[in-house]
Parts: structure tokens; C-alpha cells; sequence
């Protein structure tokens, strides 16, 4: 086996070393009831030929984003990933390393997890991030929790323009661990009332701008009215490029900032592996979930980096722990802040206006289609179209045509009449006008 | 023609006895200094070619961020030399062996890294028609059955990111399954032997946490599970244990401790992080567990990445099937449904919620099934049993130096030291491993697991060969010869020869620096946004 260095002559010169004949000796403490005669009812053995062959002849069933005109958002976000990211982090000497915790011998991934830390901190414009979490919906969980640490309380209140997979995986974990959730209904105008909802129970206020519908949502008078309660306002964003052109949270008055940040730097891979975005104000870190990377000096002197707060860890403080997370994305963070380091914030600024120039141009074309309307008078690079009749069966009619048109509200929120015609349609900087004209083309003939 | 004309080839030159200068930039051959990209950075300069949009009617309202983000950008070039010379400052496994126990460092193979490349895995969106998606579903029911034959388990819960996040996972299902029979039972037994992660994710959850002490041998002690449940009768949730176990043995009464949680209606969560010692050995399934979360990164070689990303899949038993979080995937005869929502549920499914916003990590599940199947059940047992040897093979090859802390007995993929053997060599189990780090190696686990005094525990794995564990267990040896002999300046001071000596962690800890901060005197201006 190719993985596999032991010889049989090895296998058996060591087995001899140790005192045995038969490897079955030393697992002696399996129950005799419960060991495996022979082999599992699996394959056996392949060349890593047969391999590849096999698992291409899956992939290629699936239609890629690249090869169609492609608008799908909703929390994950195409866009060009420059060719030197993926090989950057291909280098056996990040890929094959593990968590930094001899920082001696890994001072390369924690100084680039300083570097990540100060970018996020930048584009949230807030005071310091950790090292990453999971995702965006895993991270807003973990914020919830938090917030009702820093308050003593535990309830918190959930703007209806928060991602609905986000609110159920807050909902999930809020419910097991005897929280309480107020869960606004589904927002798709921009509109809701949320200031009605925070009282002085309140823990935390949780707001997603852009929302998920697509709207820019003014923070600072939730942000007032959640400290005149005692509140915390956490800002949840799913499209990390709007922080280049988008007013950010921590300037709006955001107490914790958490997002998805796969659009910078990674690909889009059915949804994971994807790098959570975690910032809070300094006088909170003590109750961060979570990874921190901070600055010290070695022995001769020398500035070096180290993981540091541990004592809020698990492995330190097992079930006092402020969390139970006990990695976080190293590879995604290191996508992420190569890309990051590539554009500059000039050059996130320059991206985010081309999304958002290449998404008002889509509205434009797409409001002009008789029956179709767009819901949105402000957004960044996603909005909502209200259709003529249900959106699931037009885009599983444009996805026939060969375009991929955005994701049915009704996805996201089924069994809702009210969402049904609702399709929410993302750009950025791979659409042409080509992609969009076809886009336009695939949809007056699915309606007509 | 050759290209080297200038006709002086060099030549060893007598040094005069100088062995070393200083040299002006610090740098050291190939080993360089790399400052900070925020130091080298400017705003003025880009490594992405973006051409300005046309001239369009904003549609931001009152939002527009008022200051571009204060970060200075890199060219291509810049960016190759700052993470390439970043990188030089890595231990990996491409680079030399890395015992770190309870870790699992095995080879990542490539093959892996390119199937997860392929667009029709790598390149498709979470949220894009299921209809144009059915190779993923395919490969994830693939996946899923190569682990539920594995373990001998009824279900698999797919979308956990990690392992914590995979105990957490299977701890909810324990929790919905409890409330579902209409109980509310508040006891979780940990052994103090576990993972700092088990009684994490119990407290998360709301439970008391009841720790149970090891005995003598290493191994949890059935009479202390059982007079544990007795003592907290009718109020057991369920017990985590780790088998094989953080001391690298295999939990040889766990069948009976699986039967008194079930006499007590609870439920058995095995920690899966070290199934890497008996896939094709044994099934958890066989052994009475409810619930074991699986880490891809480990057993199935999906690469750690310095510190993620993971995958967490949790197995689950017939009895807490039901209760698998969204999405799962349904079988019925040969068609296999991605289910989605609450709204396509069928009688018996009651999903206790949703552990992340979408499918889990595909990019993990493609390599972790190219690792399945480059390996097939002839290859997955042989790993196991290979993983094993070599770890008695270090166990044998130390043991008359080193101390054992339970006795001369097998050891499953893992073999755990205690520091007796350093007693008044003034040298701690910290100054021994970070001499390691001197003769190029990655230290082993240290002071883990907590109930072995100045813990040492080494897993070598299934990756290396013969003639590299022969020279590990060689240069082991001289350390522990050079400590016994007093020659404490090997280790005090060590590492010497790394990038960074020892790190002052008090003081990162004391007044965190968490970010770069732009010197106040500032010499360039962020530009305002256009």
C-alpha cells in the first residue's frame, strides 16, 4: 500500500522486536465479542489512478459555478480566487503543520493568524478578533453565548433579516442550553420594528447588514437603544466584501462583529470548509470564544508570536471553558489573509464597488422583465426579486436552460406562502454582461 | 555550455576558530527574519488587477463606508517571498516525524488535495439546485456508508466542522433523545482521563459534569461507573469515554460500562478521536455506543492545516438515529434524499435542529473518501494495525529509560510516559521536549492526559518507517542518557537552534497585543474611499 511505509520483513523483524508473532496479540483487550474477523464488507485497495477515475466520474455529474452564468448567494459567495492563494497554502510547511501550540517551530502560521487578526479587526473596525471560528452560522452561536456571559442574562433577540440556517443553528443550541430566543418574523422588506423588542432582559440583539434579503440595515440607533437596556448588539454579516464599500459594524456601534468570510480567498466547496470571522471591543476578550494569537519576545529578545488567553480554553478549564471549540480554520485563515494581503484595502474597496456596480446593473435588467419586480432599495451585491409565481420551480426551470438564478426564499424559509415567490439573485466580479443578458433571456422565457 | 564560468570553484577555508558572526540582517542562510506584511505593505500598491467599474447609480442609501479598511497590500511577487519565508518557520509532517499524541500526524496524501480541487467538487455552491448536484449527494452517502459500516452504526450526522463540534452534535441528540421520552436527567460522567473537549460540551449544554477517577492500570474502572450512576440514580444523562482511551489503551470493560449506562436510560458517547487505532479491528457499534463523532483530520488524513480545518461526522445507534440534525440524508431502497427542512420530514425523523449553515465540510468528506478508498478494508486495517506496532515498537525500544506509568503492557497507536525517569535530572518535561525540538523533532503531547504526572505521549502513526522510528528511539535515548547525566544545558535553555528561542507566554498573556498596531507617527494615509 503506497501510504503504508512497513515492509512485510519489517512488519515481522518488529513484531519479533516487541515479543510476538501475530499483530492480533497485541489487541488483546478488545473484547473477543467484538473483534472483526477478516475484513469490514468494504472495497478493497485501489491505485490512486482508479481513485481519481471514480471520484472525477462524481464530480463531473455536479455543475460547477464557473461554467454557467451563476448568481447564487444566500451566504456563500463565488468569486476569483487569485492562483497564488491555492498555492500558498499548498505548501507542506502550512498544509501539514498542526495547531501551533510549540511556537518555537510554528512561527509561521501564528504570525500569519496576527496578521489575520489585525485585517478582520480592520474591515470590522473593531478593537480585536480571535484566530477564526468554523463559519459565519457556528460564530453567531458562539457570539450569542457570549454576549449572555458579558450580561448575566440569556435572552436574545433575532432580527428577521438574519440568515434563517443562521437562526436555527442559534435556535438549536440556544434551546439545549436553557436560553431563551426571540426570533423576529422573516423580514424580506427591510422594514421590521426591532428597537420594540429589546427590554431589559435582553442579552444580545442580533442584526445581519447586508441582510439576508439583501438590505443595508442602519445599526446605530439598535446599537443605542440595546446599551440604554444593557444589551449588546452583535452585527452578523454572510458577504465579507461589502466591508469594503459598507459603513462598518464597529463604527455603527457594534459590540461583536462575527461573519462568513469564505469570499476572501475561499472557493465555494458545497459549503465547507469556510473561515467564521470573530471581533469583539477589547474589554470583552476575556469572554471570547475561541483562538487568540498574541505578540511576545523570545529568549534573545527576539518579537515572536504565541497563542495566548488559554485559560479560557477547554483544555484549560474543561466545563468552565468559554467555549468547547477547540480548533478553528488555520488553512481558510491563511486563504483568507493571503488574498486579503493581495487586494489591500484600496483593492477590497475597488472589488466591493465592482460587485456592487456589476449587482446594480442586474437589477436594472431584471426589473424591467414584465412580472418581476425587485423588493430592495438598498443592497450590495444581493437583492430580492418578487416573481410572478413561485420561485423554486423557476429556478429549477433556469437551471434547465443552463443559468444558475439565485436561491428560492422558500429554501431557506419553506412552507411560508407568503416567501414563495421570493428569489434572492447575488453578482460580483465574474459576471459579464453576457452571463447577465443570458440570465435575463432564461427568465422571460421561463415566464412567459 | 556551462553557465558557472567565473573559473574559481570555493573551497573549505580555515575560519581561524570564528565559528559564527552575527550578521547584519539577522537572517541566517535560509533561515530569514520576515517582517510583518503591514510593515512592508503600502497603500498604493495591489496584488489583484480590478478595473473600475463604469460610472452607476449607488444603491448603498446613507452606508457607505466612510474610510477604506486601513490595510496596506502586497504584490504577487512580495506576497510569494512573505509566505514562502513564512512558511521556512514550520515544523510539518512533510518535514519529520511528529509524535504528538492524541493527534494523529500521519501522512496527508495528494492525491486527496487534488479530487477536493476538481470544480465538480470544489467549485459548486451549497445553495445551488440539488438537481444539479447529484455527484455530491452521491459522494457524501458514499462516505457516509463507508463510515456506519466502519463503526457498525445504524446513522451518520454529517455537517459537524470538528470533532468538538461532532461531540457537541451527538451530545444534542443524547439531549433530544432524553427529552423526547419526556426525561430531563442532568448528570454527564467524564472520566478525568478525557479530552478537555467532553466536559466542555457537556457544561455548554447545561449538565453537571461527574468526573471519574482512572484506576491504577489507566483504565476507567466499572465499579466507579457504577457506583457513580447509583449515586445519581435516575439522573444520568449519559458517560464520554475515549477508547481507546488518552493513554493510548483500549478500554477492555466497556462493554459492561455501555450496559450499566443503558440499565441507567442513558446513553454511551464515545469521543472517536483515537478510532484510528481499530478501524477494521473492532466497531463501536459492537461495543455499545450511542453516539461517536469521527475526525476526518485524524483517522482519515484530511490535512490539520495548523490548526483546521476539521470534520466532525457523528455515528449514531439506531436509538438516536431519529434524532440527526439537518441535513441528513434518507434512504429508501436505492435513491438516497438530501432532506433539507422540517418541511419534508417523514414519521420517526425528528431532527433536533441544525448544526451549521449548510452541508458540513465536503471539501473534507472528497478527501477523506479518496483516503478510504486508495486504502480499501485491506488497506484501512493494515493502517490500524501498522499505527499499533509502531507504537509498540517506540514503547519497547524506550521503556527500560523511560518510565511507564501503568506497567509494561500493550499500548494501542499511542504510548504514554510520565516524568519519573527526569526525577532530579533538573530537567522538566517542558526542557525535554523543547530539546526535541534542538534535534529536529516535533515534541510529543505534553502534560496530557492530566492524570499521568508530567505527561509524555507519543503517537508516531502508521506513516513512519522502520528506519525512522529506529533513529527517534536513538535520539531519544541520548536525551534521556544526557539528562540523566546531569548535562542540563542541553535543555534548560533549549530550543537554540529554532527560529525563535522560548517565547515569554506570561507576558503575551499579562498585556495581549493582539494585532498590529500602525505607528502613531503616521507616515502614509489611508486614502478615502472614492
Amino acid at each position: 500500500m503506497r501510504y503504508l511505509p512497513l515492509s512485510e520483513t519489517d512488519r515481522t523483524d518488529m513484531l519479533a522486536r516487541v515479543g510476538i508473532s501475530d499483530i492480533d496479540e497485541i489487541f488483546v483487550d478488545i473484547p473477543k465479542s467484538a473483534r472483526i474477523d477478516g475484513l469490514l464488507d468494504l472495497p478493497r485497495r485501489q491505485g490512486e489512478f482508479a481513485v481519481e477515475r471514480d471520484m472525477s466520474r462524481m464530480a463531473g455529474k455536479n455543475v460547477a459555478a464557473s461554467s454557467v452564468p451563476f448568481f447564487v448567494g444566500a451566504g456563500a459567495y463565488k468569486h476569483h480566487v487569485p492562483a497564488s492563494v491555492d498555492h500558498l497554502i499548498q505548501r507542506s510547511e502550512f498544509l501539514t503543520s498542526y495547531t501551533p501550540y510549540q511556537p518555537e517551530v510554528t512561527q509561521g502560521t501564528l504570525q500569519y493568524l496576527f496578521e489575520f487578526q489585525t485585517q478582520v479587526a480592520a474591515l470590522t473596525g473593531m478593537e480585536v478578533a480571535n484566530a477564526s471560528m468554523y463559519d459565519g452560522s457556528t460564530g453567531t452561536a458562539e457570539a450569542v453565548l457570549m454576549a449572555h456571559r458579558v450580561t448575566r442574562r440569556n435572552k436574545a433577540v433575532l432580527s428577521g433579516g438574519l440568515h434563517p440556517h443562521y437562526r436555527q443553528v442559534v435556535e438549536g443550541l440556544s434551546s439545549m442550553a436553557g436560553d431563551r430566543v426571540e426570533a423576529l418574523g422573516a423580514d424580506p422588506s427591510g422594514t421590521e420594528d426591532i428597537l420594540a423588542a429589546i427590554d431589559e432582559e435582553t442579552s444580545c440583539v442580533v442584526v445581519q447588514s447586508p441582510s439576508v434579503y439583501g438590505h443595508l440595515i442602519d445599526l446605530k440607533p439598535i446599537a443605542e437603544k440595546a446599551h440604554a437596556h444593557g444589551a449588546l448588539l452583535i452585527a452578523v454579516f454572510t458577504e465579507v466584501v461589502s466591508l469594503g464599500l459598507v459603513e462598518s459594524p464597529g463604527a455603527q456601534g457594534a459590540d461583536i462583529v462575527v461573519g462568513e468570510g469564505q469570499s476572501i480567498g475561499n472557493g465555494l466547496n458545497f459549503g465547507g470548509p469556510y473561515v467564521g470571522l470573530f471581533a469583539t471591543r477589547q474589554k470583552f476578550i476575556r469572554q471570547m470564544p475561541g483562538r487568540l494569537c498574541g505578540e511576545t519576545v523570545d529568549s534573545n529578545g527576539k518579537r515572536g508570536f504565541v497563542l495566548t488567553l488559554s485559560t479560557r480554553e477547554q483544555h484549560i478549564r474543561r466545563d468552565k471553558a468559554t467555549s468547547n471549540i477547540c480548533t478553528n480554520s488555520g488553512l481558510c485563515c491563511l486563504a483568507f489573509t493571503i488574498h486579503m494581503t493581495l487586494l489591500g484595502g484600496n483593492g477590497l474597496a475597488k472589488l466591493a464597488r465592482i460587485n456592487h456596480a456589476n449587482a446594480v446593473k442586474l437589477k436594472g435588467m431584471l426589473e424591467i422583465v414584465p412580472g418581476v419586480s425587485v423588493v430592495n432599495d438598498t443592497f450590495f451585491n444581493e437583492f430580492t426579486v418578487k416573481l410572478p409565481k413561485p420561485a423554486h420551480g423557476v429556478v429549477e426551470a433556469l437551471a434547465d436552460k443552463g443559468v444558475l438564478g439565485g436561491v428560492p426564499v422558500s429554501r431557506l424559509e419553506p412552507g411560508k406562502s407568503a416567501l414563495e415567490n421570493l428569489l434572492l439573485v447575488a453578482a460580483s466580479e465574474v459576471n459579464s454582461h453576457e452571463d447577465r443578458a443570458a440570465f435575463v433571456t432564461a427568465l422571460k422565457e421561463v415566464l412567459a | 555550455m556551462s553557465m558557472n564560468n567565473q573559473g574559481r570553484p570555493s573551497a573549505p577555508v580555515d575560519t581561524g576558530g570564528v565559528a559564527e558572526h552575527p550578521t547584519f540582517t539577522g537572517n541566517k542562510a535560509l533561515a530569514m527574519e520576515e517582517p510583518l506584511l503591514f510593515e512592508t505593505g503600502r497603500m498604493d500598491v495591489c496584488g489583484v488587477d480590478l478595473d473600475e467599474p463604469e460610472d452607476f447609480a449607488p444603491a448603498l442609501g446613507n452606508h457607505a463606508r466612510k474610510a477604506v479598511p486601513d490595510l496596506p497590500a502586497l504584490t504577487e511577487p512580495e506576497a510569494m517571498r512573505h509566505y514562502v519565508r513564512l512558511s521556512s518557520k514550520n515544523y510539518a509532517i512533510d518535514a519529520g516525524l511528529y509524535p504528538l499524541g492524541s493527534c494523529t500526524m500521519k501522512h496527508n496524501p495528494r492525491l486527496n488535495e487534488k479530487m477536493a480541487r476538481l470544480p465538480g467538487f470544489g467549485d459548486i455552491h451549497p445553495m445551488q439546485p440539488l438537481s444539479t448536484v447529484p455527484g455530491a449527494v452521491e459522494l457524501i452517502a458514499e462516505l457516509a456508508h463507508w463510515l456506519v459500516t466502519m463503526t457498525g452504526m445504524s446513522a451518520v450526522a454529517m455537517s459537524p466542522k470538528a470533532g468538538a463540534h461532532g461531540e457537541l452534535c451527538g451530545m444534542m441528540a443524547i439531549k433530544a433523545a432524553h427529552t423526547a421520552a419526556g426525561r430531563d436527567p442532568k448528570i454527564v460522567l467524564v472520566p478525568e482521563s478525557a479530552h478537555g473537549t467532553n466536559p466542555a460540551t457537556a457544561a455548554l449544554l447545561g449538565y453537571k459534569v461527574v468526573a471519574i477517577a482512572a484506576r491504577e492500570d489507566g483504565t476507567v474502572d466499572p465499579a466507579a461507573v457504577k457506583a457513580r450512576i447509583a449515586e445519581h440514580e435516575g439522573d444520568i444523562a449519559g458517560i464520554m469515554l475515549t477508547n481507546p482511551n488518552t493513554c493510548g489503551l483500549f478500554e477492555r470493560d466497556i462493554i459492561a460500562m455501555a450496559e450499566a449506562i443503558h440499565a441507567a436510560d442513558g446513553y454511551f458517547y464515545c469521543d472517536g478521536a483515537n478510532f484510528n487505532a481499530i478501524v477494521g479491528k473492532a466497531r463501536p457499534g459492537d461495543l455499545g455506543v450511542d453516539a461517536m463523532h469521527i475526525n476526518l483530520h485524524k483517522t482519515f488524513s484530511t490535512p490539520h492545516g495548523g490548526g483546521g480545518p476539521g470534520a466532525g461526522p457523528v455515528v449514531l445507534s439506531e436509538r438516536l438515529a431519529p434524532f440527526a440534525p439537518l441535513p441528513f440524508l434518507r434512504k429508501e431502497g436505492d435513491g438516497i434524499t438530501w432532506v433539507e427542512s422540517e418541511s419534508e420530514l417523514k414519521d420517526g425523523e425528528r431532527p433536533f435542529g441544525r448544526m451549521t449553515a449548510f452541508h458540513g465540510q465536503m471539501g473534507m468528506y472528497v478527501r477523506a473518501l479518496a483516503y478510504m478508498k486508495s486504502h480499501g478494508a485491506d488497506g484501512l486495517k493494515q493502517a490500524s494495525e501498522d499505527a499499533v506496532l509502531n507504537a509498540n515498537y517506540v514503547r519497547v525500544g524506550l521503556q527500560d529509560l523511560m518510565s511507564l506509568p501503568f506497567g509494561q503492557r500493550w499500548c494501542m497507536h499511542e504510548v504514554l510516559f510520565d516524568d519519573s525517569f527526569l526525577k532530579d535530572t533538573g530537567v522538566t518535561t517542558l526542557d525535554f521536549a523543547k530539546a526535541m525540538i534542538d534535534e529536529g523533532y516535533h515534541p510529543m503531547t505534553m502534560y496530557f492526559p492530566l492524570v499521568v504526572h508530567g505527561a509524555m505521549l507519543i503517537e508516531p502513526t502508521e506513516s513512519e518507517s522502520r528506519s525512522s522510528l529506529d533513529l527517534f528511539i536513538a535520539t531519544m535515548r541520548d536525551l534521556v542518557m544526557s539528562a540523566q547525566k546531569g548535562e542540563t544545558g542541553r535543555f534548560k535553555g533549549a530550543p537554540f537552534h529554532a527560529p525563535r528561542g522560548r517565547l515569554d507566554e506570561t507576558r503575551a498573556a499579562r498585556s495581549p497585543v493582539l494585532k498590529w498596531e500602525r505607528p502613531t507617527s503616521r507616515d502614509v494615509q489611508p486614502q478615502a474611499a472614492e
